[in-house]
């Protein structure tokens, strides 16, 4: 019997996925343990291995299919000896997901909107982007008052048409929020206003003075995600100047007395950022009603600081999450996010190293930044934004003196961590960094 | 040694044969076509192409008898059969040798000989045994000839072959089938055509003008039992008044021949006999797929009268033999093979396509008047239980009809009553044929009375009159 090869749940919460790339093609052997294919989830890229060995007889989802769902059928491995005739059969009972998609995806996806106009103009996405759709599905959708918005288009160029409205109509997906919600859901939470459509945005440029290069995953999740977040968290700021010039002291000293391995290589090199993570995490220990997440009906009290930290890499960010950072050593910590920054690059991380959180630390020191703001990336609370080290004029006992000053801001989701809290927890953090030898104990 | 392994072999070369092949290469896979006899099959060099040639002689000279009506004179006005059969048959020519070209140009192998497929992803090609029909265009140049060539898909594109009644076989002389009729010796003082399906009414309508006393017989109560009865009715009295006869409901049940040419005693539905001589008879009652000889019996593969049982995208039961076209059953026409043919390589390639719709298929008819007609009819609508709008617009009302000297014709469309969705377009008269796509792009693009209404249609065109007919079902029609 061939065997087939789904798609593969990369972590428990995983839907879909989008196949990034086949590293095998049909006809070549492979092994158990071959990575076959990469899989792009909203932020990592994960490789695929055979389960079996076999020839791979048949591709049935080509790279760069966005959009699969965990456990539709992509391939098929077979078995020595079996020719390729043998996969009609084999493929023929999983519907290949993308033909499946369209009953039953658009649940999740469908925002409260009131039933499109279909007759008239074209109709647009909550997003502003106009969704295509023929005239018949148009018209079909108001008929059965489904939202196109909330529909997959299996159409040209995922054209919405007169078969996906029955395919929801049949799944009894796609359902425009009932008239008689509307006025209720947009009291509670008012539409937002639509960004301009691509329509508008291009046409103030000449078609021949940009390129467009399509959004990859994690651009859409970034998007996505900081939209949100700056929409409907209530963001407020608090700014502290934590001077450094004993933290440096004690970094030095501590690498300095750092045994070597066998290469001569130290066991740990501290970072300023390393020793900021510390200090935050020990923070939230010491004012714990500010380590929280919001949710409707609860105050989400976490019992440990899992500190995400920003890591810029090529086309976008992601934040790897160092958990229980408070219990943590110090080299502990400075090992795990050297990893984790080297697997980031790679977009090598598996979702449940980057997604979940108390908090997140985002540091632009390096870049000679002296001071920013940060979007606060829930389900955090909060999140500090981390300028440079700098030789700054202070005034102590009355005098001028030099010291190396840092200007950290915090964002806080005042929902749920109010400016009193705020400030507290920066004052918690500034005494970790300016009296480092605390955080060693 | 020549390379016999492929990834796709075609078996027979006619309009689904080798759009295939040329999609197939297209696509990368490395692609031969077998053909026993003729580049482009029946549809070029017996079929479709060559009558049209036929059909254009006659209408030019029809227009030549009807020169006074345009204010033009033309006397002595006659033909020669010889010179109108050898125009066809240099217009078939150059179109067989033109798909000999395209299979060079697209590098795809042409095998020539008879294929058999002798077992999963092998076909012996052996010499032809077919007699051929004369004449007969030259072989191309350049093709493999017998032996055992390998492929993992194996198409079957062996078209059809008339349907022959028993008793009433075509003899090649006095009972023709299209074969005969497209290349006559001379013209035939009279004709009797049996069946009244797009072939048997495109051969009266020639012999007609040409000037044969012709009659039809027809089993259903309509002629082009396919079409919508209104249309049919339509081109019925127009033949009528040049003088074609009509026998509805009625059966030949035996021929005699005689040194005059065929009698046939026809039956209608009152049970009563009557005896019609004339010097030809012309046997048009359809047409059977070309499933023997090709191994499909011994490997399994599912056939239902007369005709490879396919899925939307040309498998059959046996993983690795596809078929396509008239052989893979109804409705038998050269452009649902050629879009049959793209789908089932597209599939093979591993595309992303969607399976054969057969509810969007036109049908042309090239009689005079002409017919052409896609989607439902309305009784068939009716049936299907639509709540109908049906729309009309006669030749009558069109500017450009009255000008161009055709005012006979009638666009008609249906719609869903509940979503405006265009259920199906029907037209007789003058260049319908050329009209229909207008209404076949509509509908698989999923438009709305709406769209056609807010379409722009130029002026002057007999175009015009299909918007009228979509105004016209929601009673908003202009020029009525």
């Amino acid at each position: 019997m061939p065997i087939n090869i789904t798609m593969p749940a990369l972590s428990p919460t995983m839907e879909e996925g989008n196949l990034a790339k086949w590293l095998v093609k049909e006809g070549d052997q492979v092994s158990a343990g071959d990575v076959i294919a990469e899989i792009e989830t909203d932020k990592a890229t994960m490789e695929v291995e055979a389960v079996d060995e076999g020839t791979v007889g048949k591709i049935v989802v080509p790279e760069g299919t966005a959009g699969v769902k965990v456990n539709a059928l992509i391939a098929v491995l077979l078995e020595d000896g079996e020719d390729a005739g043998a996969i009609d059969t084999a493929a023929a009972s999983p519907a290949p997901a993308a033909a499946a998609a369209p009953a039953e995806a658009p649940a999740e996806a469908a925002p409260a909107a009131a039933a499109s106009a279909p007759a008239g103009p074209a109709p647009v996405a909550n997003d502003g982007s106009r969704i295509f759709a023929s005239p018949l599905a148009r018209r079909l959708a108001k008929l059965n008052n489904l939202d196109l918005a909330a529909l997959i288009g299996t159409g040209p160029h995922g054209r919405i048409v007169k078969r996906d409205i029955e395919a929801a109509i049949s799944a009894g997906t796609g359902k425009a929020a009932p008239a008689a919600d509307a006025p209720k859901a947009a009291a509670a939470a008012p539409a937002l206003a639509a960004g301009p459509s691509a329509d508008q945005v291009l046409n103030l440029f000449d078609e021949d003075s940009y390129e467009l290069v399509p959004h990859d995953g994690m651009r859409k999740t970034i998007a996505k995600r900081l939209t949100e977040s700056k929409q409907t968290i209530p963001h407020f700021y608090v700014s502290v100047d934590c001077e450094l010039d004993a933290l440096l002291a004690l970094r030095a000293q501590l690498n300095g007395a750092a045994a070597s391995d066998k290469d001569g290589k130290p066991a740990y090199k501290l970072s300023v950022n390393d020793m900021t993570i510390k200090a935050l995490a020990l923070a939230l220990r010491d004012v714990p009603d500010a380590n929280v997440s919001w949710t409707d009906e609860n105050m989400v009290m976490h019992k440990h600081a899992d500190v995400g930290v920003a890591v810029s890499i090529p086309g976008g960010l992601i934040t790897p999450i160092i958990r229980r950072a408070e219990e943590k050593s110090l080299s502990v910590i400075s090992n795990e996010m050297k990893d984790l920054g080297k697997r980031a690059k790679e977009r090598k991380l598996k979702p449940e190293e980057y997604q979940g959180g108390t908090t997140a630390v985002s540091n632009m020191g390096m870049m000679g930044v002296k001071d920013f703001s940060a979007v606060v990336n829930p389900p955090h609370a909060t999140i500090l934004a981390v300028g440079a080290g700098e030789k700054r004029a202070v005034v102590k006992d009355d005098a001028v003196a030099i010291a190396t000053v840092m200007t950290v801001t915090l964002s806080t989701d005042h929902r749920c961590v109010d400016g009193a809290l705020g400030a507290q927890l920066l004052g918690a953090f500034k005494g970790y960094i300016e009296n480092p030898m605390s955080m060693l104990v | 040694m020549a390379d016999t392994n492929y990834d796709v072999i075609i078996i027979g070369s006619g309009p689904g044969g080798y759009v295939t092949a040329i999609r197939a290469a297209q696509l990368g896979l490395k692609t031969a076509i077998v053909e026993r006899e003729h580049m482009g099959g029946i549809c070029l060099n017996w079929g479709c192409i060559p009558t049209k040639a036929l059909l254009r002689s006659a209408e030019i000279y029809h227009y030549m008898q009807h020169a006074k009506d345009y204010g033009l004179s033309a006397e002595k006005i006659s033909f020669d059969p010889a010179a109108v059969v050898n125009r066809s048959r240099g217009v078939s020519g150059q179109l067989a040798g033109g798909v000999g070209f395209l299979m060079k140009k697209n590098k795809v192998d042409i095998i020539w000989g008879e294929g058999k497929v002798t077992k999963a992803g092998e076909v012996t090609v052996s010499k032809t045994s077919k007699k051929a029909m004369e004449p007969q265009h030259p072989a191309p140049k350049g093709t493999k000839g017998e032996g055992v060539y390998k492929a993992k898909h194996i198409i079957v594109a062996t078209g059809a072959r008339p349907r022959v009644i028993p008793g009433i076989e075509p003899d090649g002389k006095d009972i023709w089938t299209y074969f005969e009729a497209m290349v006559p010796p001379t013209m035939p003082k009279s004709l009797i055509v049996m069946g009244s399906g797009a072939i048997g009414i495109e051969f009266a309508s020639f012999y007609k003008t040409m000037g044969a006393d012709v009659t039809v017989i027809e089993m259903m109560p309509t002629i082009m039992p396919v079409e919508d009865p209104e249309i049919s009715e339509l081109a019925k009295k127009q033949m009528e008044k040049q003088g074609i006869k009509f026998l509805l409901e009625a059966k030949v049940s035996q021929v005699k021949k005689s040194a005059k040419g065929v009698t046939a005693t026809v039956e209608t539905k009152d049970g009563k006999t009557q005896d019609l001589t004339a010097e030809k008879l012309i046997s048009a009652v359809g047409v059977v797929g070309n499933i023997e000889n090709l191994g499909l019996e011994e490997l399994g593969v599912k056939t239902d009268r007369g005709c490879v049982v396919i899925d939307g995208y040309g498998r059959t039961n046996v993983p690795g033999i596809y078929a396509i076209g008239d052989v893979a059953g109804p409705p038998m026409l050269a452009h649902k093979a050629e879009h049959e043919g793209v789908i089932c390589v597209e599939k093979i390639a591993g595309k992303d396509v969607h399976a054969m719709d057969k509810s969007m298929i036109p049908g042309c008819t090239y009689c005079h008047p002409q017919v052409a007609s896609v989607g439902l009819t309305e009784p068939k609508a009716k049936e299907a239980g639509y709540d109908v709008k049906v729309g009309r617009f006669p030749f009558i009302g069109n500017g450009k009809a009255i000008a161009l000297g055709e005012p006979d014709g009638l666009i008609k469309t249906i719609f869903d009553a509940k979503t405006g969705q265009l259920l199906g377009a029907h037209m007789v008269g003058a260049e319908v044929t050329e009209l229909i796509q207008g209404y076949v792009v509509a509908m698989n693009l999923e438009t709305t009375e709406e769209d056609l209404m807010h379409t722009v249609f130029p002026h002057p065109t007999l175009s015009e009159m299909m918007k009228e007919s979509v105004l016209d079902a929601y009673g908003r029609v202009l020029n009525m």
